[in-house]
């Protein structure tokens, strides 16, 4: 179960690639396309967050601070000061990568959920900051006129090339991270979260690794907010608050926590619940994920993945 | 019978150690020399683990010190003390359950392998290397404590005594200069006892230093060079199998005085 395939991978490459060509043809889902623009954006951040959650044991519920972060950073930088795109993104990676060691270092070198209470203070910070410091971040206003996407001339300016566009950067997060935790640090990381005395026994540095792993989350969320600035051209402080952290530990519930393929199934079945099949429940919204959590949490525990395990125990039954 | 040098590998100084108000330890003091099998023994809450884990970092001592080839060492956390060449079992079997009999101790080579995030998520060419290399390594350890047929099981899969042997290979992959082994043979039966106690005896012979805690008298008086024996957190005791099993005071802590 550990091994992550190569034929899944392949097939799930090639139902990427071919699904606009799909929706193009079949009228009612013409415009799936661009929803499964915004769950690739998700997939990014809960490739990472994943990794934290399943394999790091750490729970943050201030991801959207560093989505925010990365969105902010390409934002501020490209209108206020004409920068090109591309430097912003990575500038932003940077920012994000720093704060992330900042924020996580003092908790993570403690046992317990510190994390946890860490991230929710500074999520709340940030969207504070998002909304207040009118002359960077225009406040609840937001800012438009971000420029979008190009490469040595090429326009990402359609759906079609922006979606192509994200699902390559999903693709090389999910391939990295498949390879890193069939490596010495998954290893170490999964050592950890079974038994913290003997991997810190056999020379494993604890806290290096869930730092390093928080850090690398948080700069897979802060690539997300840039392309999702990129793409919408608008961005304002409400996308980035308390309750779009709690989605992305929902996402991560749903689809699975101890696998990376939960990470992209998750954040596909709710970004798809948010942007299509919820419309009609407006207000309504909160409660079916909180629905969603609870039962997941009950009936569910390794999520949409671990579904197939439990259909074969009732066969065997 | 083994080759016994005059160098103290470890030295523990005046370490004491009390939990709140509980004195767990006090005034411990004694010396393994480089390259013997030691034994400390005593009752059940003795102080026995709580030194082993003082030793090995997982908590410093209220007092004293512990000195490991002439260098302080108490102060210093479990994988920095791992690094410095110092593995250990635990009383309860720890392993990762959910990994397989290779990778347990392809872990245990931890120490030995820099781990660099960057390479190993772009799958370098080095880091190939550097994989492949722990693992013949590590296959190597399996053949020499017998596991080898069962490399591609999950550790939580092997009966008890196979456990306790991988966890012995887990922490002979750090390639430690002393091995501290908590209760190797609790819980095994007469022949599984018997495997363990040669291993112990064959990681000697390769010129690693052994610390063990032990209840199985037959195993402690057979392969030990020296004794110390610990009653409710003092040294009671010290010398070698003979002079300990003719020791009053030792008598006295595992049977109960004669009225």
């Amino acid at each position: 179960m550990l091994r992550i395939g190569k034929i899944p991978i392949a097939v799930f490459a090639l139902f990427i690639i071919a699904f606009p060509w799909v929706a193009h043809e079949i009228p009612s889902i013409e415009h799936y396309p661009d929803i499964m623009i915004f769950a690739g954006i998700y997939c990014l951040i809960t490739i990472g967050l994943s990794l934290l959650m399943g394999y790091a044991g750490q729970i943050s519920i201030g991801h959207a601070a560093f989505y925010g972060i990365g969105a902010y950073t390409s934002a501020i930088l490209t209108v206020q000061y004409g920068l090109n795109p591309w430097p912003c993104i990575v500038i932003g990676m940077v920012i994000s990568a720093v704060v992330a060691v900042l924020v996580g270092a003092p908790s993570l070198k403690l046992k317990g959920h510190y994390l946890a209470m860490a991230t929710l203070a500074f999520g709340i910070i940030v969207y504070i900051i998002f909304n207040e410091e009118t002359s960077w971040t225009g406040g609840p206003d937001g800012m438009t006129g971000i420029p979008g996407l190009n490469l040595f001339g090429f326009a990402f300016d359609s759906v079609e090339k922006y979606y192509y566009l994200v699902w390559a950067f999903v693709f090389a997060a999910f391939i990295f991270t498949v390879n890193l935790i069939q490596s010495v640090t998954g290893r170490a990381l999964r050592a950890i979260h079974v038994s913290e005395p003997a991997a810190s026994a056999m020379g494993v540095d604890i806290s290096r690794f869930k730092i390093l792993v928080f850090v690398y989350s948080a700069v897979l969320a802060s690539l997300a907010g840039s392309l999702y600035a990129h793409y919408l051209n608008f961005i304002n402080p409400s996308t980035f608050d308390l309750f779009f952290s709690i989605k992305l530990v929902i996402m991560i519930s749903l689809g699975g926590m101890y696998n990376i393929w939960g990470a992209i199934i998750g954040a596909v079945f709710i970004t798809f619940l948010n942007y299509e099949w919820l419309h009609y429940f407006e207000e309504l919204e909160v409660i079916i994920y909180g629905a969603i959590l609870l039962l997941v949490t009950i009936f569910l525990p390794k999520g949409l993945v671990g579904t197939p395990e439990i259909v074969k125990s009732w066969f065997r039954k | 019978m083994n080759f016994v040098g005059e160098e103290n590998i470890l030295e523990v100084n005046r370490v004491a150690m009390t939990f709140g108000g509980l004195m767990a330890l006090s005034n411990i003091s004694f010396q393994v020399k480089r390259g013997m099998i030691k034994a400390i023994i005593g009752p059940n809450g003795a102080g026995k683990t709580t030194l082993f884990n003082i030793i090995t970092g997982s908590f410093p001592p209220t007092e004293g010190s512990v000195m490991f080839k002439g260098l302080p060492i108490e102060h210093l956390k479990a994988h920095k003390i791992a690094k410095r060449g110092i593995s250990r079992t635990f009383q309860t079997v720890e392993l990762f359950g959910n990994m397989t009999v290779l990778e347990n101790v392809m872990l245990g080579c931890h120490t030995r392998v820099r781990s660099s995030f960057l390479s190993s998520g772009f799958q370098l060419p080095q880091f190939r290397r550097k994989e492949a290399q722990v693992k013949e390594s590590a296959m190597k350890i399996l053949k020499f404590i017998g596991l080898v047929d069962k490399f591609n099981h999950p550790a939580d899969s092997l009966p008890l005594g196979e456990q306790k042997i991988l966890e012995i290979g887990r922490a002979l992959a750090s390639e430690p200069e002393l091995i501290c082994l908590d209760e190797p043979a609790s819980g095994l039966n007469e022949t599984e006892t018997y495997v363990a106690s040669s291993l112990i005896r064959a990681i000697n012979a390769k010129g690693i230093t052994v610390l063990l805690v032990e209840h199985d008298m037959k195993v402690i008086m057979n392969i030990s060079d020296e004794i110390a024996v610990l009653n409710y957190g003092q040294k009671i005791a010290e010398g070698s199998p003979q002079e300990i099993q003719n020791n009053c005071r030792v008598i006295e802590a595992y049977l109960g005085s004669e009225t």
